[in-house]
């Protein structure tokens, strides 16, 4: 069991407000990812949830028990830390049991699990080097191993893939996806990357300065993204925001449209612009066009490979079903 | 700078610099050389470097004489009794220091700095009333505790600056892993702080192994230190220059050993952090 | 990293150390600052009554006053601008390539870990002594007439010792702030044309004017308070009784408290002043 549920939790560090009043209920097994750009809250939010940090007013309920004032010990929360936090005079093997020797858990139950997490982990060779003679990933998946073995209501990860390398980030945001799976426990994953909010999450928490933007699941923040803020955030390249005459010829004060959804043509279209630069990657083209009078520059992707260089000249025809729009308030309209 | 220099430059540097710090130590080198003349050949003229006959009598003179052993048993009893309390009462302090900042750390930290910075004569007679009327002058009790306050902002201080390396995230996650406030010290912060303790813990000892207003002022026969023991070399027994070198290199022969070994921490131990 | 709970676990820790310290400051402090207001001879009556700021008046009007002074001054100054100068020369020369420089730099670090009476009673006897002493045997040699060192030039030999107790504090520091200087800024401004006096003028020198800073700060502390050099040397004979050594004289020897007291609320303060820009160098390190 995991449900978490935070009922007008603030947080105030001396004078400023870092979270206003703050709802949010996360259901029993479910992978909820807290994006948003850097001082956004969002790991001053897990920190609450873990009870490393006090709230300031508010109430945090974990499977319906007031935990507000619960020692992060007691709160039956695992977390995984950024830096791993291993403690590096001890071996895997001890690393692993100590959380099991603080509970008071026997030997040979430690013993059991411990080796269960290393085989599931790929650590069974490691277990007796100490943390400074592991890789960065074989560190990450200690502190996994560590987290697992305490069997919590709901595993914290703090921006766990952000020390790896771009290759090996990939294989393990892979195996956290599956370790969710197989497991079924709760987990709230704290990340700036919304590539691995995306990829990973059954439920995003967008955050600015605090506030929640929009909670959904990933395709309906890239459907039905409810802000300006939250459309620019999700979605790589960034979907193109527009303003001015084009965007109240659809009755908006800003019209978006996502590179994706923009056909390309060299001889006609809806808008007339000329190529800055022109990324191929094979599989597809990023193309960033210029003097379009509609912005500083729209960007475009197409699938395949398409001829363009700096200096053509070219046309651009958006998806007209595709189109979102939002008010002067930077609200999304329907 | 990784740049190559002449082998002439590098000779020149060497001779100069070995000259120098062979000068530098002839003093403590003369000492030990002296402790094993006969009394004739330490005071000959021209003075004799080592084509003399070695001999050990001195120390034996000296053992016998002044219950070198008793003075040495202070000593080792003041130093390390004084360090090791003092590293008692900081860890804790500077695991609050370190881990739990306010917004009065810097101050408290400051003002344990200048409680330091006390001239000891400035209140020499006070504390001397004090061990008088608590009838612990000339006991090692007294000089243990009047040490340990003494060197306890250094403590304090070396430990703060090691404690601050290591990592919040590894406390927290042994708070998340369901560790005490006692076990997360015990298992993990010191455990992992143990150079750092250990250096603060040599230097500590040196420091109150040499201290020579309080153990000069404060003790008499009982409790009397090396320093004290040395002190008594001063008339006219001090013009037996063997027994004095042979008395000299037993009461720094073993510092000197511990203080190569924690020269890399007399700096930022000695100045604070202020240079590291 | 805070919580309520952490927060009031972390005062508890702190206490212990707090209220000792507290304690070791305060309590013979208000003890040195009431005698320091009294008639206080415990050998000859005892407690006598307050005196107002006689004692005070008395310490700085008694004919030992300005000469302890002047001796504080000459081995304070003396001692400073020694260990200071040869400090920063034998930092950079230890700084330079060169074999065994490990050796060289235990060699020169080691008198530091001397106690202070084997130092001052070494000196004293083996070098110093006008008859056996070894500068004795020097002059001889070269035919003159050996130096009755601690009595004829009594404060001259008190600045030699200290500053040889002292020469590796500073030279210590002093090096570990050259290592810190970036190569390359020495490099640049030889591509630029600055000759070696002119890159030590601009360069080095400015860089290791904080640890110069630091190193005279604490040394002139410690400097103040020495007291087992003169103990065991001259016993403040001969011109060397430093304002601390007439302190101890006056509680001590001849058991005049409130005297002695007052002196030492005047080192105090004298103490004080120097520490305050101590402290403000080391606290600004403290924010970085």
């Amino acid at each position: 069991m995991g449900q978490i549920k935070l009922n007008q939790v603030t947080k105030s560090f001396g004078d400023v407000q870092v979270i206003p009043p703050l709802d949010l209920t996360i259901e029993d097994g479910e992978f909820t990812v807290f994006v948003g750009p850097s001082g956004c809250g969002k790991s001053t939010l897990l920190r609450l949830i873990a009870g490393l940090e006090d709230i300031t007013s508010g109430h945090i309920e974990i499977d319906g028990a007031d935990a507000t004032y619960v020692p992060p010990a007691k709160r039956g929360l695992a977390m995984v830390f950024q830096s791993y936090a291993l403690y590096p005079h001890m071996s895997v093997r001890k690393n692993i049991a100590f959380p099991m020797k603080m509970a008071g858990i026997d030997e040979a139950e430690q013993n059991r699990r411990i080796e269960g997490a290393a085989k599931a982990l790929n650590l069974t060779d490691y277990l007796d080097r100490k943390p400074g003679q592991l890789s960065g990933g074989q560190r990450q998946r200690v502190a996994i191993g560590r987290s697992i073995v305490r069997e919590p209501a709901a595993f914290l990860f703090d921006e766990p893939l952000s020390n790896l390398d771009a290759a090996l980030r990939v294989g393990m945001r892979l195996e956290i996806s599956e370790l969710h799976e197989r497991l079924k426990t709760t987990m709230i994953y704290v990340t700036h990357d919304q590539v691995e909010a995306m990829t990973m999450a059954d439920k995003i928490v967008v955050l600015r300065a605090g506030f929640i933007e929009q909670v959904g699941s990933p395709l309906e923040l890239y459907h039905k993204p409810r802000n300006e803020f939250v459309a620019g955030f999700i979605g790589s390249p960034k979907m193109n925001l527009i303003k001015g005459a084009e965007a109240e010829k659809h009755d908006a004060a800003t019209i978006g449209i996502r590179p994706e959804h923009t056909a390309v043509s060299k001889t006609e279209g809806m808008w007339k612009g000329v190529v800055g630069v022109a990324e191929h990657l094979g599989s597809d083209t990023f193309i960033h066009v210029h003097d379009t009078g509609l912005a500083d520059m729209v960007t475009v992707r197409i699938t395949g490979d398409i001829q363009a260089k700096h200096g053509d000249t070219i046309y651009l025809t958006p998806q007209l079903d595709q189109l979102h729009k939002f008010d002067a308030q930077g609200l999304r309209v329907d | 700078m990784a740049r190559a220099v002449t082998q002439q430059r590098k000779i020149i540097n060497t001779t100069a610099a070995w000259g120098i710090g062979l000068l530098i130590f002839f003093p403590i080198l003369w000492t030990i050389l002296t402790s094993f003349k006969t009394e004739a050949t330490a005071i000959a003229d021209p003075p004799v470097f080592l084509a003399f006959d070695w001999t050990l009598e001195n120390y034996s003179a000296v053992m016998e004489r002044s219950n070198y052993a008793r003075f040495l048993w202070n000593s080792i009893i003041i130093a390390g009794g004084s360090t090791i309390l003092g590293i008692i009462v900081a860890v804790p302090a500077a695991w609050s220091m370190a881990f739990v900042p306010s917004k009065r750390t810097k101050d408290i930290l400051l003002w344990m700095l200048s409680t330091k910075m006390l001239p000891a004569v400035g209140v020499l007679y006070p504390i001397y009333l004090i061990c008088i009327k608590l009838g612990v002058l000339d006991s090692r009790g007294a000089l243990v505790i009047i040490l340990m306050l003494m060197n306890l902002p250094i403590i304090v201080w070396m430990l703060y600056t090691y404690f601050k390396e290591i990592p919040g995230e590894i406390l927290e996650a042994a708070r998340m892993d369901g560790a005490t406030l006692k076990e997360e010290i015990l298992y993990i912060l010191t455990p992992m702080a143990i150079p750092g303790i250990a250096s603060t813990l040599l230097l500590n000892f040196i420091l109150a192994w040499n201290e020579a207003f309080w153990t000069l002022n404060l003790t008499a026969a009982k409790a009397a230190p090396l320093t004290a023991f040395i002190a008594s070399y001063s008339s006219p027994e001090g013009l037996f220059f063997a027994k004095l070198s042979a008395a000299s290199t037993m009461a720094i022969a073993p510092i000197l050993i511990l203080g190569w070994f924690s020269q890399k921490q007399l700096v930022s131990g000695l100045t604070f952090g202020a240079v590291k | 990293m805070a919580t309520k709970h952490s927060r009031s676990a972390a005062r508890l820790m702190m206490a212990p150390a707090v209220i000792l310290l507290l304690g070791w400051m305060l309590v013979p402090l208000i003890m040195t600052l009431m005698f320091s207001f009294k008639k206080y001879l415990p050998l000859r009556g005892g407690d006598l009554g307050w005196v107002g700021f006689e004692n005070y008046v008395r310490f700085v009007s008694s004919s030992a006053f300005w000469p302890s002074v002047g001796a504080t001054l000459t081995i304070v100054g003396g001692v400073l601008l020694i260990t200071i100068f040869f400090g920063v020369l034998l930092a950079i020369l230890l700084n330079q390539p060169m074999w065994g420089q490990g050796v060289v730099r235990i060699l020169v670090i080691a008198p530091f870990f001397v106690m202070p009476t084997v130092s001052a009673l070494v000196w004293k006897n083996m070098f110093m002594d006008p008859v056996n002493g070894l500068f004795a045997h020097l002059w001889r040699f070269f035919g003159a007439e050996p130096i009755s060192w601690l009595s004829q030039a009594s404060l001259p030999s008190i600045v030699m010792i200290v500053s040889w107790q002292w020469l590796p504090f500073a030279t210590l520091i002093l090096l570990t702030a050259i290592q810190s200087l970036d190569g390359e800024q020495l490099e640049a401004a030889e591509m630029d044309g600055a000759p070696p006096l002119k890159r030590f003028g601009y360069i080095t020198l400015p860089h290791l004017s904080r640890a110069i800073t630091i190193v005279l700060l604490i040394q002139t502390i410690f400097l103040l308070a020495i007291f087992a050099e003169i103990f065991v040397t001259t016993g403040g004979a001969f011109g060397t009784r430093t304002l601390t050594y007439l302190i101890f004289q006056r509680v001590l020897e001849s058991q005049n408290v409130g005297l002695g007291s007052a002196g030492g609320v005047y080192a105090i303060i004298l103490a004080n002043i120097v520490a305050i820009f101590l402290m403000r160098i080391v606290g600004k390190n403290l924010d970085a």
